[in-house]
């Protein structure tokens, strides 16, 4: 149970260079989603296509409506398209049950939320063991995972803490600490600065810039242009479909914004 | 994911709100609690039933008097061979057949009785109780013992004196602490003098043993209930070991005298071991019922977890969401919010066992209860299958949410 775990826990992903340019970390091919039937129903998804590369850093931007949280839904396995394919490290997941998607979620994909959704009454370092759990680890290897997770996004000071003791950027950096914890293929984070202030946002943006030089594909979901500016790649989102797809940097580039200062209002 | 962290995982579940899961858990405390304590008062009062049959002695033998068998005597008598005569009319128990009793081998002693309920009166205060006519020979078969004064004798029974030995539930409501040897008690408007006083038996079942009168055979018959039939006849055999043989004796030897087949007797024999099983079987359909009405109070609390644990899985919709998307299988979420609720009724259950044992050391309604041991591994088992079973429905709706509306859910 534990050994693909252990493969991808192995550090930056070793499969050969041609094996990760061959096969793209998430791949959606003409993916539609549509809610309700008959009058009332609503094309979220009308049919979209995308792939990304291993090591990317891509920012999906779009108002509200535009179909980017059923994006986020189906890229993080959370829902499943209506038609067309969707695969995420090469494994299709239109032909996986309920109890298989949720490996996948524990295996190659990391969460982060806007409300942070970490588990209450539980301590920041219980909380990021919790995947790990679900995993089947023995517990001192938990422990030792979750504690290097939490110094990497500098909170080794206060993992017995509770999440109503930390602020709302410590809560958020516990969340990317459990994110990465798995060494997932994809970090997926939906507007993680949505509920942070400024230079709480800077700081998280930070730690997915840094992750990302460390060869953490991550993919953003927001609609605030200067977090959208940290990415390598924003595409934009409107009524269900792909209308914008610009490059700011390579996937293999570094991150455009890394080490810059925050800008103080 | 290993046993041990899905309990902590519950056991957090269940802090999380302490007074809910304590109210969740007094419903089946009292469930539990009422089985194993009202199986017990009925398991009590059946066993009380028993030792006071029991008392009467492994020797007794009873010959009741009943109605005989008057209607099927002519379809009786049309299956009797050619050549009998035999034409029972349902005769009376008389003291002639205690008499002739007398004689069989293997017996020790003969007690003819007639009962009777009578107001007994002192003064002002008053009290019906049973009244037996019978012979000084039937207090030792009964197991009776004097607190005060003495028996009366065979000589006062042939003279048909006016003498009664009260029991002691009598003699208190009449007399309260005084003494009654010596004084005089209207029966049935008749005064008769107090010569004993029994010690007191204590209940038998749901009836007392000690709220009697027993007088002279000739007295009560003379007085109170005429000369016809007797109710029983009282024997005792010699050893425990001749009571089969004698219980034969005296079924031939009656049916002789009487002219009659066993099929047509106008008499029964008894003797301890059969009334002990009709009396088991009377006490086993009332633990029964109290066992039942508790098994109802039990389903109630198991209905109140299936309640609790759908307030509970709506309320941590969240929770759920964000545990499946960190990787959690449906089959996890079940197995956490099962032993939610599993735990909340072996709680109840251990406790509900512990109340109900606290509760058998006491009298309750002149009952004293007798744990069943059985009752104790059961209704702990079954509390837990409640759990199981009750817990099923909510937990199976939480290993079933879907994770984005989950994850959605306010």
């Amino acid at each position: 149970m534990t050994r693909p775990l252990a493969r991808h826990a192995a550090g930056p992903r070793s499969e050969t260079q041609a094996q990760a340019q061959l096969q793209p970390v998430i791949r959606l091919v003409s993916v539609t989603k549509t809610y309700g039937t008959g009058e009332a129903v609503v094309h979220a998804l009308r049919g979209v296509s995308l792939e990304v590369a291993e090591g990317d850093y891509v920012a999906i931007m779009g108002a509200s409506g535009s179909g980017k949280s059923t994006m986020m839904n189906i890229i993080g396995c959370l829902d499943v398209p209506s038609a067309g394919q969707f695969l995420i490290d090469g494994i299709d997941t239109s032909s996986l049950d309920e109890q298989q998607l949720a490996v996948v979620r524990n295996r190659k994909i990391g969460f982060v939320f806007q409300a942070f959704n970490l588990i209450p009454r539980m301590s920041a370092v219980a909380n990021v063991e919790l995947p790990l759990s679900y995993a089947g680890l023995r517990a001192a290897e938990r422990r030792r995972r979750a504690e290097s997770a939490l110094r990497l996004v500098g909170l080794a000071e206060r993992m017995a803490a509770q999440p109503k003791q930390l602020s709302g950027g410590q809560q958020q950096r516990v969340a990317v600490a459990r994110a990465l914890v798995t060494a997932p293929a994809l970090i997926l984070a939906d507007e993680p600065t949505g509920n942070l202030d400024t230079r709480a946002s800077h700081d998280l943006m930070d730690v997915f810039d840094r992750l990302n030089v460390a060869g953490r594909t991550i993919v953003l979901i927001t609609h605030e242009a200067d977090v959208a500016a940290h990415a390598k790649r924003v595409i934009g989102v409107q009524d269900g479909q792909i209308v914008a797809d610009r490059r700011l940097s390579e996937p293999d580039a570094l991150p455009p914004l890394l080490g810059q200062p925050a800008v103080r209002p | 994911m290993s046993p041990a962290l899905v309990l902590r995982f519950a056991l957090a579940g269940l802090a999380a709100n302490k007074l809910r899961s304590a109210l969740t858990t007094l419903g089946i405390l009292i469930g539990v609690g009422s089985v194993v304590l009202l199986v017990a008062v009925g398991n009590g009062s059946s066993q009380s039933v028993q030792n006071a049959i029991s008392s009467l002695g492994a020797n007794a033998i009873t010959v009741v008097h009943t109605e005989g068998a008057a209607g099927t005597t002519a379809s009786t008598t049309a299956g009797t061979p050619a050549g009998t005569t035999a034409f029972a009319e349902p005769q009376n128990l008389t003291v002639q057949d205690a008499q002739a009793l007398t004689q069989t081998q293997g017996v020790a002693s003969v007690s003819p009785a007639v009962s009777t309920s009578e107001t007994l009166s002192y003064g002002a205060s008053s009290d019906s109780a049973s009244l037996t006519g019978t012979y000084p020979s039937y207090f030792p078969v009964e197991d009776d013992t004097l607190s005060a004064g003495s028996y009366f004798t065979t000589q006062e029974v042939n003279t048909a004196r006016d003498v009664v030995v009260l029991g002691s539930e009598a003699a208190t409501d009449l007399f309260g602490t005084a003494n009654p040897v010596g004084q005089s008690v209207l029966v049935a408007g008749i005064p008769f003098t107090v010569v004993g006083v029994l010690a007191t038996k204590g209940a038998s079942g749901l009836t007392s043993a000690d709220n009697t009168a027993i007088a002279p055979l000739t007295t009560v018959q003379d007085a109170l209930t005429g000369f016809g039939s007797l109710n029983d006849i009282v024997v005792q055999a010699t050893s425990a070991a001749l009571v089969d043989t004698v219980e034969g004796e005296i079924t031939s030897t009656l049916d002789l005298r009487h002219h009659e087949t066993a099929a047509d007797a106008d008499f029964e024999v008894l003797n301890a071991s059969s009334l002990l099983s009709t009396a088991s079987s009377t006490a086993h359909t009332f633990t029964v019922l109290l066992g039942a009405v508790a098994a109802i109070s039990l389903l109630v609390g198991g209905i109140g977890i299936t309640n609790i644990m759908l307030v509970t899985v709506t309320e941590r919709t969240r929770e759920i969401g964000i545990r499946k998307a960190i990787g959690a299988t449906p089959g996890v979420i079940l197995a956490q919010f099962l032993t939610e609720a599993t735990l909340l009724s072996m709680i109840g259950g251990a406790l509900g066992v512990l109340a109900g044992v606290i509760g058998t050391r006491f009298t309750i309604v002149g009952v004293r209860p007798v744990t069943v041991p059985l009752s104790i591994p059961l209704a702990f088992g079954v509390s837990a299958l409640i759990g199981l079973f009750f817990g099923g429905f909510p937990a199976n709706r939480a290993a079933h949410m879907r994770p984005a509306d989950a994850l959605r859910y306010e």
